[in-house]
């Protein structure tokens, strides 16, 4: 009984934290949400049995992700506008009831059947039966890497020059960083 | 159905799809719809290991939701990368401002 106190209140407070960060108007205070429902989301996680994924969502949810936010708002200002919705919250928020009925509705066989007892490793799985999909984690990582190192560089394009016979290197160079300042960024 | 703590976590579950989606219909700054998209994988990645757990195959549940785990940091990574560039050619992060698509 204690533990579904536990489920519940874990539970009540991931949703309360989504929503605070859904509706706060500055930006940093929805990212330290976002931490505080990783967070929680851990813990439920953990008392599941889900240890190492209790552990890569704490630290890549909770960690990595606040900082890339934190960052992403350093660069771009915490801009403190609400703008209003497209669509009427009153509609959207119907829209949303609907959804979460026929979600209940499509998970409530799951939730009526008893539990399995079984026991697979998850080092089995993983490196066994989806050894493949472990390479694809790895070439999306480095991609997703590359793909941001592409993204987040300030180098402006160098337009083409004519270059003068008579003009040396040193020259070029000082006419191309001409060109930049006169670029506006 | 009989009130067990797997119940509770799917309501959990629901719940944070819900707020997900709520988010997902009214936000229209850039950053906060990724924000918005993390809460509702967070959400699926915990229904992963819960339908692990209650068909007795708590190994694939948590692979998978391993999974999604990094494809969704590739995600954030890159759109918030994106954010920033938008930002920066045109001055705002609101999609409305943003969007040259007229109907």
């Amino acid at each position: 009984m204690i533990e579904i106190l536990y489920y519940l209140l874990l539970s009540l407070g991931a949703a309360f934290c989504a929503y605070r960060a859904m509706i706060s108007r500055h930006l940093l205070p929805s990212a330290l949400y976002l931490a505080c429902v990783s967070a929680l989301s851990t813990v439920i996680l953990y008392m599941l049995g889900a240890y190492e994924v209790a552990v890569i969502e704490l630290s890549v949810g909770a960690g990595l992700v606040t900082v890339l936010l934190v960052y992403a708002l350093s660069v771009v200002g915490d801009d403190s506008f609400d703008p209003a919705s497209i669509i009427p919250k009153p509609l959207a928020f119907l829209l949303v009831a609907a959804i979460a009925v026929m979600v209940g509705w499509m998970a409530y066989p799951l939730a009526s059947q008893p539990a399995v007892n079984g026991e697979v490793l998850l080092a089995d799985v993983l490196w066994k039966h989806r050894a493949l999909d472990v390479w694809v984690q790895v070439a999306l990582i480095f991609s997703g890497v590359l793909g941001v190192l592409g993204l987040l560089s300030e180098k402006v394009q160098r337009e083409e020059m004519p270059k003068h016979e008579n003009q040396t290197a040193v020259e070029n160079e000082a006419i191309s960083i001409q060109m930049e300042q006169e670029i506006p960024v | 159905m009989t009130l067990n703590s797997l119940n509770v976590v799917l309501f959990g579950v629901i719940l944070l799809l819900a707020v997900g989606f709520y988010g997902l219909l009214i936000t229209r700054n850039l950053i906060k719809i990724v924000l918005v998209l993390q809460v509702l994988v967070k959400a699926v990645v915990i229904a992963l290991v819960l339908a692990g757990k209650q068909s007795g195959n708590l190994g694939l549940g948590q692979s998978i939701a391993a999974t999604v785990i990094v494809a969704d940091t590739v995600v954030a990574v890159v759109a918030l990368a994106l954010a920033v560039q938008v930002r920066r050619h045109t001055g705002t992060l609101d999609l409305s401002k943003i969007s040259t698509l007229r109907g």
